[in-house]
């Protein structure tokens, strides 16, 4: 076991792969000399060479698309994308061909590939660094989409996430590539892609969140236990698939529901969670399952984000709402 | 097609061979008379204080960054140049579609230090330039500007206006699908825009080498049957003379050209960036040798015109910034209703509910307390 960070964790899976599995390439924009702009790739050009760890020129849509090439050729690429506000130039390759080339093919060319990026607001940043687009992604067939929230389960997915035959789409909590510290094994270990973890168990109401929101649900969740509410905290993992029975059961359980996540409320994940409740425990229903959610606006700069992030108080808030319904 | 009738620096500077026009040498020493542009003295001297007010803003809000003042800044040092002499030919009527890195142009055509540092403040109030005629606010998002700028040169063109367009992009930025596709588009639609790369030699990390195969950059424009020219961008005579041929090129009706400026970002990235990680000292002197700022100074010794006295404009011109700064600093009005207000022409109704839950919101925790 050694102490890491998420940044570290993922280093470390990409490493134990890369050794592993000579098939592997990993690239992208500042990805080789420099290690990544956070830091998630530091050291491995060294290790494993420039034909296999590099730097790519400057094209989101070059990045994805060739790595689409390798992929159905033989190798097993993990690209980076520098931030969620530059997946965009790669949406066309990843949404036509990255999403449908298993399909198309009748499974003659998989797409065994990793696109990662971080995502995530509350670091202060310019315009297309805050954004939370992962409804855009799990609403493409085809695609995995994956978030850790701690530095062990972002090691056991990477590498579930690496071993996977199918595409996925890994996004990177960056306000907590750092914040969270956590004694992770180095050895090899996977966690099952699809599966949700149940952070904490409670009987009142489950609240179902993921990445960077799970830490803010734990500090509401403090707050809420102050006044006797048992909050049930049910950590996604996997976005698509989405863990239908972990969340069916716990509602059932509870009777309420909360979601947690930055993204825009509308047609979100929480939109799509909330169509599990009412189909798998409608009648256990005892309050309305809503979402704590970002506005249906821009992300704003450092100055008024503050309003749109997400706190433990407006978490608490929904709760106590929620309970007295 | 390249006209026939194309500026002769154009033909005589043939990206295809490599050249680079410039006028004068690190010393300040003319190496190409019959290229010097006829500048009044009392122009250069403009140009000189304007690179200088740019270079001493740019080392403040690095400064100002660094005391933890102000959040993410993307330095301008090195590229002064560039900006002032495109400034310089810029009229007031025509269009500037900045990237992220042309600080002294958008300063010429009326955007503010203040702006600038409540943008890097984290309020869009700032980067909206909202006083700066014909001025659109930077583009992050890598090349997707140069598509923008031949839209608005399309309807310059349909509108029969006199403006021009000027957009910029860096090294980097020529990697992107939109970089040719926006050169590909002004050269089927002959549309008045001065395109320029300004080649800072690194993409974050990523040397200029690692970008392309192509000899230069300049020479990209060959496939697009666009003009293209490289300049020594570290010299403003040479910068000057080719913005001001550029302009006259395209206003003129006969089409877009495509400017490489040779440059070299001396700073970061971004100030969360670390060169050091990737380039040596040795590259960073080496390039300082060429510093616009000092070369243009030296040119001006030279010629005898050097009259600033530069310790006392650099004292007036930094508590000038400094007032700026304090004043964007002091800017603490952020209404939360503003989160909502930009986004629509009317507000949807379920964007006005939002913003009603969150009054409500508001209004427990004010109780609460």
């Amino acid at each position: 076991m050694s102490v890491m960070t998420m940044v570290k964790a993922i280093n470390n899976a990409l490493d134990i792969k890369l050794e592993e599995d000579k098939d592997i390439v990993v690239y992208g924009e500042d990805v080789g000399v420099e290690g990544g702009v956070f830091r998630v790739t530091e050291g491995l050009q060294q290790k494993y060479g420039v034909e296999r760890v590099f730097d790519s020129p400057l094209a989101e849509s070059g990045i994805v698309g060739t790595a689409l090439g390798m992929a159905v050729s033989g190798l097993r690429p993990i690209v980076e994308l520098q931030f969620e506000g530059f997946t965009f130039p790669a949406f066309n390759q990843i949404l036509s061909n990255v999403s449908r080339m298993q399909n198309r093919s009748r499974k003659k060319y998989g797409v065994p590939m990793v696109i990662r990026f971080p995502y995530g607001g509350g670091v202060n940043a310019l315009e297309h660094h805050s954004d939370s687009p992962e409804a855009l992604f799990a609403h493409i067939p085809g695609l995995k989409v994956v978030i850790p929230s701690t530095p062990h389960d972002a090691k056991g997915l990477m590498i579930s996430a690496i071993e996977s035959n199918d595409p996925i789409i890994f996004m990177e909590p960056k306000r907590i590539y750092r914040a969270i510290k956590q004694e992770v094994s180095e050895e090899k270990f996977t966690l099952p892609l699809g599966k949700a973890r149940v952070v904490q168990e409670g009987t009142d109401i489950t609240i179902v969140a993921f990445g960077a929101m799970i830490r803010e649900c734990q500090r509401a969740i403090a707050m809420a236990q102050e006044t006797g509410i048992s909050v049930e905290l049910i950590d996604l993992r996997s976005i698509y698939p989405i863990d239908r029975e972990t969340v069916g059961n716990s509602v059932r359980k509870t009777g309420r529901m909360l979601i947690v996540a930055e993204a825009h409320q509308s047609f979100s994940v929480g939109s799509e969670l909330i169509a599990i409740a009412n189909e798998e425990a409608f009648l256990y229903l005892e309050a309305p399952p809503r979402r704590v959610a970002g506005f249906d606006t821009i992300v704003p700069l450092a100055q008024g984000e503050k309003y749109y992030i997400i706190s433990p108080e407006r978490i608490f808030y929904e709760i106590e709402k929620s309970i007295k319904f | 097609m390249i006209q026939n009738d194309l500026p002769a620096i154009f033909r005589d500077f043939d990206p295809i061979e490599d050249k680079m026009l410039q006028v004068i040498d690190n010393e300040g020493n003319v190496v190409n008379e019959p290229l010097m542009p006829a500048l009044e003295d009392e122009i250069i001297i403009d140009a000189y204080k304007q690179m200088l007010y740019e270079r001493l803003a740019d080392e403040m809000a690095v400064s100002y960054q660094r005391q933890g003042r102000m959040y993410t800044y993307t330095p301008n040092m090195g590229q002064e140049a560039i900006h002032i002499a495109a400034g310089m030919n810029i009229r007031k009527e025509d269009w500037v579609v900045p990237a992220f890195r042309e600080m002294g142009t958008l300063l010429a055509k009326g955007v503010t230090m203040k702006e600038m540092f409540l943008f890097y403040l984290g309020n869009e109030q700032g980067g909206s330039f909202k006083d700066a005629y014909h001025v659109l606010p930077i583009a992050i998002s890598i090349g997707t500007q140069f598509h923008h700028a031949t839209g608005i040169g399309y309807s310059v063109k349909y509108r029969k206006k006199d403006e021009a367009v000027y957009t910029f992009i860096g090294d980097g930025g020529t990697s992107e699908g939109d970089f040719s596709e926006g050169l590909n588009f002004a050269g089927v639609w002959q549309v008045p825009v001065v395109f320029t790369i300004q080649n800072n030699q690194y993409a974050i990390s990523v040397p200029v080498k690692s970008q392309t195969n192509s000899i230069n950059l300049a020479v990209k424009s060959v496939a697009f049957g666009i003009p293209g020219i490289k300049v020594d961008g570290n010299d403003f005579l040479a910068m000057y003379l080719v913005y001001k041929t550029a302009s006259e090129y395209v206003r003129s009706g006969k089409g877009p050209v495509l400017i490489e400026a040779v440059t070299y970002r001396r700073g970061a990235h971004t100030t969360s960036d670390d060169p050091s990680k990737y380039r040596c000292k040795d590259e960073e002197t080496l390039w300082g040798l060429t510093d616009p700022l000092i070369r243009l100074k030296r040119f001006m010794q030279n010629k005898g015109i050097w009259q600033i006295d530069e310790e006392k404009l650099i004292e007036e011109y930094r508590l000038e910034i400094d007032a700026q700064f304090v004043d964007a600093e002091n800017n603490k009005s952020y209404p939360w209703e503003e989160v909502f207000e930009n986004m629509y022409t009317d507000m949807p109704d379920e964007l006005e509910r939002q913003k009603m839950e969150y009054a409500q919101f508001l209004s427990w925790k004010e109780k609460r307390r």
